[in-house]
């Protein structure tokens, strides 16, 4: 990373034009050993493909197997009873508790994200703004059970008085009144995810607020305007793709993220109206409590929700890739 | 980075109003003394609360008193500037206390005895007992998976950068970005569903490898990818133009030139999958003795320790110390490879832009 920005510093090649000549006269080689490599390295690119492929065909054949034997609706059931037959489950609140979850999880992390990325590319001291970026790398490597332990251990016992506070102000709303129980909660779920996303949306916005073109902010300045109008009319419209593409990295990080979840969340299985109170759960969490006691069937009961959460971050990447691939063709920024 | 401190100057000395160098510090130390007032007047015991106050005190007082002397545009460019230094502090908190506590508590326990022994005959609830079982499992299952993922990896990269055109190369491009958001639990479905309850192949090391492997790929393509954009084209066309074929100039010159990037994504993404507990969970099953081969039966792993710790542990000090112990080794092991990483592509960093 960090060397792919090197390549941004002005240093216009000057024999440059000969390039697609020299490509095209090498493809036409058919060489015994250019068509080994060349069938090797297309294989290896064409077994990512089927892999991608045979992922979605396993899993929606074993979910298949436990979705014809679902005594209740798969999408509206609220519960999960697959040690008896007729068995009877469905993953409304799995899909409730996965969404909602990650929603909190975005709100709080992407604007604390952004506003660091902006933290260290135009107002942190340039001594400081290095080792900042070098600890926040290292923070996206954590792994997240250590989130997970640290988040059931540290941060839950800390987080009652916020609990209180929010319950006495608002509470009125409704989904953030608190009956006092363990802050084992969607809520705290969120707060943990938006913790752990945090290094990646501000390690990738912060690449791209990097690439804003100097002449942009230059140009901007010399008009006399402030570092937040340069921010705001440079920086923020150059950076836009790149943040919408590192969020979106980050929702698909919260969506399926297991151990966290699983260790501070306490499950049921039902929808609670306030995200306060302990309860929910999410397709990954659900998978991963579930699994040591499940029986071939139960198994693949649980496939079935995982496919659903599959297709659900297949979804949000594929989005996110369109978008990105959308607006990289008209920000003149590479021109 | 230097013009903001420039402009500031010169515009405030053009519009007559400014505020002093030292006025943010004087807004943060005041509003910190409010802050604290206000903690101790309305009996709120909570140090972060008094921060939270701290905060918005100094984000309204530089607002209103910038607003005051400069005139809006300078007000609203300081507001965004305390807002940025406040998330700034926002995501220190809870980042800074995940390291300390994993270290405050994990050196407890944490020996060459915790090391080098495995949790045979302790029950969860005993204190002693250690982690060279999980230690064993993980090192065999994440160099397994290495050994898996990075051919494939590496190869689908040159393909996409070297040879790739057409229909394909964009379907593999847009599936590797799209691979890279696979949960991990899903890989680790994938793995159970096709190797455990289709093959019959029980659980084992090498099955939670695979769905390591499968997490492992995209990275490895994406950061090969990037590393051999980077090399010149002029070297590839000097390699041609002496007559040299195609694949050997891919492995004698183009390779070469950026082996220490591709070395870094390799440990980079190493660095991830070690992490990983999902798929262990699902495939591997966890195991209190050390089962060195990982081609059968269950086997242990860090992260799986760190989670079984926690969670069968019905509350026990002892367990809780061994979870935080083991997860200051996984996080240790964690940051060396990264650091050894940085450390290869700084010094291996191909030389463009003379």
């Amino acid at each position: 990373m960090e060397i792919s920005t090197q390549h941004t510093d002005p240093a216009p090649p000057l024999a440059a034009p000969s390039t697609a000549v020299g490509k095209r006269a090498a493809r036409g080689a058919t060489r015994p050993g250019d068509r080994i490599f060349l069938g090797l390295s297309r294989g290896s690119g064409i077994l990512l493909l089927v892999i991608m492929a045979a992922i979605a065909v396993f899993l929606t054949y074993r979910a298949a197997l436990a979705i014809s034997k679902d005594d209740g609706n798969f999408l509206t059931t609220f519960e999960w009873n697959t040690g008896l037959l007729p068995a009877k489950f469905g993953i409304a609140v799995l899909a409730f508790g996965t969404v909602v979850s990650s929603i909190v999880a975005m709100a709080l992390a992407v604007p604390v994200a952004v506003g660091i990325a902006l933290f260290l590319t135009h107002y942190a001291p340039r001594r400081l703004a290095g080792p900042i970026a070098y600890v926040i790398d290292l923070l996206a490597a954590v792994p997240s059970i250590v989130y997970g332990l640290w988040g059931a251990l540290v941060l839950v016992p800390h987080l009652s008085g916020l609990y209180g506070w929010l319950d006495a102000y608002l509470g009125w709303t409704g989904i953030l009144s608190w009956q006092g129980g363990a802050p084992r909660s969607l809520l705290t779920v969120g707060i943990l995810l938006a913790i752990m996303i945090l290094p990646i949306i501000t390690n990738v916005s912060r690449e791209v607020f990097r690439q804003v073109p100097r002449m942009h902010e230059e140009a901007a300045l010399a008009l006399g305007a402030t570092r937040w109008e340069v921010i705001r009319m440079a920086v923020l419209p150059f950076g836009r793709s790149g943040v919408i593409s590192a969020s979106m990295l980050g929702l698909g990080r919260a969506l399926g993220e297991t151990m966290a979840v699983a260790t501070v969340l306490s499950p049921t299985f039902d929808i609670q109206a306030s995200l306060l109170d302990p309860g929910g759960g999410t397709f990954a969490q659900n998978i991963a409590s579930k699994f040591n006691e499940a029986t071939e069937f139960g198994q693949d009961a649980l496939i079935a929700s995982g496919l659903v959460l599959f297709v659900i971050t297949l979804l949000v990447n594929g989005a996110a890739r369109m978008i990105i691939n959308r607006r990289k063709e008209y920000s003149g920024a590479n021109a | 980075m230097s013009t903001p401190a420039v402009t500031d100057r010169t515009t405030g000395s053009l519009r007559g109003g400014s505020l002093p160098r030292w006025f943010p510090l004087a807004v943060i130390a005041a509003s910190i003394v409010v802050a604290v007032a206000i903690g101790l007047g309305t009996g709120l015991h909570s140090k972060v609360q008094w921060g939270l106050i701290a905060a918005i005190l100094a984000v309204l007082g530089t607002y209103v008193v910038a607003a005051r002397v400069e005139g809006r545009r300078q007000a609203r460019d300081r507001i965004a500037t305390s807002l940025v230094w406040v998330c700034f502090l926002l995501a220190v908190i809870p980042l800074a206390s995940l390291i300390w506590a994993t270290v405050k508590r994990g050196v407890k326990v944490l020996d060459g005895y915790f090391l080098s022994h495995s949790m045979a005959g302790v029950a969860d609830t005993e204190p002693g007992g250690g982690i060279y079982h999980a230690l064993l499992g993980t090192l065999e299952q994440v160099g397994l998976a290495t050994v898996v993922a990075v051919p494939i990896g590496v190869l689908t990269a040159i393909y996409l950068v070297e040879y790739g055109r057409g229909a394909l190369a964009r379907a593999v491009t847009f599936f590797v970005d799209v691979m890279t958001g696979i949960p991990s639990i899903v890989a680790g479905l994938f793995v159970l569903s096709f190797w455990i309850l289709i093959l019959k192949m029980g659980y084992s090391g090498f099955a939670g490898s695979l769905a390591l492997a499968i997490l492992m790929m995209p990275v490895v393509v994406r950061s090969t990818e990037e590393m051999l954009k980077l090399v010149p084209n002029e070297l590839r066309e000097a390699s041609l133009a002496l007559g040299i074929p195609k694949w050997r100039t891919i492995l004698k010159v183009v390779l070469p030139t950026s082996l220490g990037g591709i070395a870094t994504g390799v440990m980079l993404s190493i660095a991830r999958i070690t992490g990983e507990t999902a798929p262990v969970l699902l495939l591997v099953w966890g195991t209190n003795f050390i089962n060195s081969n990982p081609f059968s039966d269950p086997q242990a792993s860090l992260p799986l320790f760190i989670y079984q710790q926690y969670a069968n542990s019905s509350g026990s000090g002892a367990a809780y110390d061994r979870a935080w112990a083991a997860a200051l080794t996984l996080i240790a092991f964690v940051m060396i490879l990264n650091l050894v990483a940085r450390g290869i592509a700084r010094w291996k960093a191909p030389k463009t832009g003379r």
